[in-house]
């Protein structure tokens, strides 16, 4: 079993500063003005933008797939297997495709991302991602006139995901999205943190992320994309429907049904640190809101 | 020998608190510290409820009295972990800041019925004692039949927040459906 030594990470203060080292020069200019924007953001200060460190980010998720405690995905997922990977993309565009991931990697460059998450459980992580927005890759096909609403199917192998074996969710993991969310430059195609390979605990070889949406909306190991005419239901949505809406969007006021959603807690603070506030739109406001203009989003959630 | 028994399972039951304490010394608490100790005191709180609750089924099949001399201990542990649930909670998780708590306790469930679940505890500590035994005669074993809705209470407590259904709080639950089964079986053989 493969398991990445902490030291064969580069130390987040070197990588921190080769972002320096990047700016001083002047280059890359428009990809750090575009990732890092959400993140110049008034409200939050600066100790709350830290970086989640690489620890952290790879050894606490969320992917029931692997299991239901946090420690789990990174456990045992290592011997996960994601080469060969393809993904179909399919349902209404003229042409089904399907793709593969080298080919993914050729065609599209993968930027560094700064984004927020923020987990539906009231804690939050600041990661590093590499990725590019999703609408480059549906750009590979033409969408019908139908194409209201993006599916995320996430794989299904019960033979290398031992949570597959229980009806924890119903499998594989489903997640959607309303087609001008899917098409928002924010939603990013992930292939990697750290400027590193996505690790399996993360979703590898491919998965997606909106930042201003609570972390579940983000499908991990996606296999299929899938272009639909109905609003598509996703696991957590069938699991329990009122609790967990389509939207999903991250809201101080609309709390869960059971528990608060008007704080968090920064994952990698020390015991005595306070909650931060939680932002609307997880601070991506600016960016997104207008997706959302006229609506109720306590109905909407 | 059996005098050493008491003192024993006093040292024993306090190795949960010792562990969280010497994990917050050397931060092994992991990325969600808070998280951890509610947790860690919460689960701890349920497991000392069913030893509460497993001695008085314990000493009618073994026909063993020693049994119900730990039980008022054990049944401590829980006021005793459930305080630091609670205290983890309000002083290090939302640093007293009361505003927040209330909303949580009155509007959320599981920290409605986790909260009612420890003030119920709080009689049942005062009546601890020998000498409150004698002075409540039968009320005492009236007021004592509390830690049944406890238990209740704090299954509830952990099935209400966990995000679906997981293994483990379903397993506490079990737990103590069976052992609340026995009492009832017992009272019919009783009458």
């Amino acid at each position: 079993m493969k398991k990445i030594k902490y030291s064969e990470v580069t130390p987040e203060k070197i990588y921190n500063n080769r972002r320096y080292f990047i700016k001083s020069l002047g280059l890359g200019v428009s990809s750090i003005a575009m990732t890092t924007l959400p993140l110049i953001n008034d409200v939050k200060s600066d100790e709350e933008n830290k970086l989640t460190s690489y620890k952290d980010i790879t050894t606490y998720n969320n992917y029931y797939e692997f299991g239901t405690a946090k420690g789990d995905p990174y456990k045992h997922s290592q011997n996960f297997k994601t080469n060969p990977w393809n993904i179909v993309i399919d349902g209404e565009v003229e042409k089904p495709i399907q793709i593969s991931m080298d080919e993914i990697l050729e065609t599209f460059v993968s930027e560094e991302r700064i984004q927020r998450l923020r987990c539906v459980e009231g804690w939050s992580m600041v990661i590093p991602w590499m990725g590019f927005s999703l609408n480059q890759l549906l750009s590979k096909v033409t969408l019908t006139s139908k194409a209201k609403f993006v599916e995320f199917e996430s794989v299904y192998d019960p033979e290398q995901m031992r949570g597959q074996k229980y009806p924890i969710l119903q499998w594989p993991y489903r997640e959607g999205l309303r087609i001008d969310e899917a098409m928002h430059p924010l939603t990013t195609v992930v292939t990697g943190l750290y400027g590193k390979k996505l690790p399996n605990q993360n979703g590898a070889p491919l998965r997606i992320f909106m930042p201003w949406k609570y972390g579940f909306k983000s499908a991990k190991a996606i296999v299929k994309i899938k272009l639909v005419e109905k609003m598509p239901t996703s696991s957590w949505m069938r699991a329990s429907p009122r609790e967990y809406g389509f939207y999903s969007n991250v809201n101080p006021n609309v709390d869960h049904p059971r528990w608060s959603q008007a704080t968090e807690r920064v994952i990698g603070n020390d015991i005595f640190a306070p909650r931060v506030k939680t932002l609307m739109f997880n601070g991506y406001g600016n960016e997104v809101a207008s997706l959302y203009t006229g609506m109720d989003l306590k109905k909407y959630f | 020998m059996k005098k050493y028994y008491k003192p024993s399972i006093f040292f024993l039951s306090l190795i949960p608190f010792f562990v969280i304490i010497y994990k917050i010394y050397f931060n092994q608490l992991g990325p969600e510290p808070v998280k951890e100790i509610t947790h860690h005191t919460g689960e701890w709180t349920l497991i000392f409820i069913c030893l509460t609750l497993a001695m008085t089924p314990l000493k009618k099949l073994t026909n063993l009295n020693i049994w119900i001399q730990f039980r008022r201990m054990l049944g401590l542990f829980v006021f005793f972990y459930a305080t630091i649930h609670l205290l983890t909670y309000v002083g290090i998780d939302y640093i007293f800041k009361w505003e927040p708590i209330f909303d949580d306790v009155f509007k959320k469930k599981y920290i409605y019925i986790g909260f009612s679940a420890w003030l119920l505890l709080i009689p049942l500590a005062i009546t601890k004692s020998q000498k409150m035994m004698k002075l409540l005669k039968h009320n005492w074993k009236k007021i004592h039949r509390l830690i049944y809705v406890i238990a209740i209470f704090g299954a509830l407590h952990y099935i209400w927040l966990s995000k679906t259904i997981f293994f483990k709080p379903l397993i506490f639950a079990v737990i103590i459906f069976v052992l609340l089964i026995f009492r009832l079986n017992f009272r019919k053989f009783n009458n």
